[in-house]
């Protein structure tokens, strides 16, 4: 009897601390939300997402020079990272053992590791010192190198995953071994690898250091990806270090938007993952 | 205590008298997995509208053979065979011979149902011919996955379902629409490696019957870990032990008076 009300107790307690770090990891998510809220949500209005930036010491202005900015940047960035990115990972899960694919997952898990802020030098010795001049393109091609390995390791996960009965099963129907991959593995884990690319599309969107001297920012409204083009983890950035009220609340603003971008992506991504995406019946 | 005899039907003597034509064959079949022998110098023949089982305990080199004979043994790590298969005479390990168009002729069913999750019904059984055929195999695809599906004994449970995820079938279903699939294209052989070892006994039952029925159309090998089932299937059983064919024969001469003592032990139930 003794016993059993010791183990109980000891039960609850464990409960009890597990719980307990479970909070612990919620609350800076909760205060960064809320602070951001508190902060940022007030300066949201029309003219926050419809102007472009007012002349300093002016009152408002809005950030859209900076929503078209980073659509554009991370847009281009996904049109190149995404397809080498899931193409690799393809690679790498069909053909485990060869010699490509093990350097290949070698260089993705490294490349993972790597500060974005060197990416963005690499980006800069590359193509803004030849070219002399900063442009949104550089921007777009640093946070393309920050996709590939994230996209290439999920889309690779993700199609280890199909269970080897299912390929077997369309090669033994007479399907080349091409075809075996594109239309039953791949096909198979599409959402899986459509998350995969929508999480690594909202991990670039917030960077901000691989944009610092490539895209390098905006006071205008620009399409030109060969030009410099604000974004808003910049507009964030150079906002927040100004010396002006004005300039602090829509630092706020801006990031509050940039995270309920981020968060928008990531609930997406969650619901491409439900629903049809079952393995085994 | 007294010899211990085996505790299911013995199978009544259905081999019809009729001779039959030789549409598989393996002469002196060796299969390896690199340097590691799984099978050795098997030498067999199939013959047309029979159902041929392949008896033995685990790792008896069994599924590896059926595996050697639609050539999917290859894709297997380091997989790879000596000897001889003849499909209807004819090498099917000549170099010019192209597996995919070897496994259009003979067909394979798994141990569990590996319906493709992304497709409907109609389109799991229309997998098979439009592999190659792409948008030529539309014309008259309709009644081919009819047909396959009737053959399969799955027509009237999903003829008003056809556009539905294969995932929402049972177990056993899945595994009739699995056959289906296999047999849309029309091989001559049907191989099945213990198409019923994750069915219930309902859905077990339902494949044996299907399996009478396809015989009359179909060269049927079939591998099971199930002694009574292949005693009610089959025509002919090949009892197989640590990589070596021991016996093979009529099921039931192998099944009542088999020649080898191991056969007769792992009959009787005293090993495996």
């Amino acid at each position: 009897m003794n016993r059993r009300i010791w183990r109980r107790t000891r039960s609850g307690l464990m409960v009890g601390l597990v719980g307990l770090a479970v909070v612990l990891a919620l609350v800076p998510l909760g205060l960064i939300l809320g602070h951001l809220l508190v902060k940022g949500a007030g300066s949201l209005d029309w003219a926050f997402f419809t102007r472009g930036p007012a002349p300093t010491g002016v009152e408002g202005g809005g950030v859209v020079h900076a929503i078209v900015g980073t659509l554009i940047i991370v847009g281009v960035a996904s049109l190149m990272g995404l397809p080498v990115g899931i193409a690799a990972g393809i690679y790498c899960a069909e053909y485990p053992g060869t010699r490509l694919a093990t350097a290949t997952r070698f260089v993705a898990d490294v490349m993972n590791g790597t500060p974005s802020i060197v990416v963005g030098v690499f980006a800069w010795t590359w193509i803004v010192a030849p070219q002399k001049h900063f442009s949104a393109f550089a921007g777009s091609v640093a946070l393309a190198f920050l996709m590939v390995p994230m996209v290439l390791r999920t889309t690779e996960e993700m199609i280890k995953l199909v269970p080897h009965s299912l390929r077997e099963a369309a090669l033994a129907l007479g399907y080349p071994r091409w075809r075996t991959s594109l239309a039953v593995v791949v096909r198979t884990t599409l959402p899986g690898i459509v998350t995969g690319s929508l999480l690594a599309v909202a991990r670039i969107a917030g960077e901000t250091a691989p944009l610092l001297f490539t895209a390098l920012g905006s006071q205008f409204l620009s399409t030109r990806i060969d030009q410099p083009m604000a974004a808003l983890p910049l507009v964030v950035f150079n906002y927040a270090i100004g010396p002006f009220e004005e300039w602090h609340r829509l630092a706020w603003a801006t990031a509050l938007v940039l995270i309920l971008v981020v968060l928008v992506l990531s609930v997406a991504a969650r619901i491409a993952t439900r629903g049809r995406f079952t393995l085994r019946g | 205590m007294t010899a211990v005899a085996p505790a299911f039907r013995i199978p009544p003597a259905t081999t019809p008298a009729t001779p039959s034509r030789t549409v598989l064959e393996t002469e002196r079949l060796t299969a390896m997995y690199g340097k590691v022998t799984a099978l050795a110098n098997v030498s067999l023949r199939f013959d047309a509208n029979r159902v041929h089982a392949l008896i033995g305990p685990s790792g008896c080199g069994k599924s590896t053979f059926l595996r050697t004979l639609n050539r999917m043994h290859e894709l297997a790590e380091g997989g790879w065979i000596t000897g001889r298969v003849l499909l209807d005479g004819e090498d099917v390990y000549a170099p010019r011979v192209n597996p995919m168009q070897l496994r259009k002729r003979v067909g394979m069913v798994f141990q569990k149902p590996t319906p493709f999750p992304t497709m409907s019904i109609y389109d799991n059984v229309a997998a098979g011919l439009r592999v190659d055929r792409g948008r030529a195999a539309r014309v008259g695809l309709d009644e081919t996955v009819e047909r396959a599906l009737r053959s399969a004994a799955l027509w009237d449970e999903v003829k008003d379902r056809l556009r539905t995820s294969a995932l929402g079938l049972s177990g056993g279903q899945q595994q009739r629409l699995c056959i289906a699939r296999t047999i849309a294209p029309r091989p001559e052989v049907i191989l099945l490696d213990e198409p019923t070892a994750s069915l219930d006994p309902l859905g077990t039952q339902r494949i044996e019957e299907l399996l009478f029925r396809l015989k009359e159309a179909f060269t049927i090998v079939i591998v099971t870990h199930n002694l009574q089932q292949a005693a009610r299937v089959s025509d002919t059983t090949t009892f197989f032990y640590l990589g070596q064919m021991v016996e093979t024969g009529p099921t039931r001469q192998i099944y009542t008076a088999p020649t080898e003592a191991r056969t007769e032990a792992y009959i009787t139930g005293r090993f495996g």
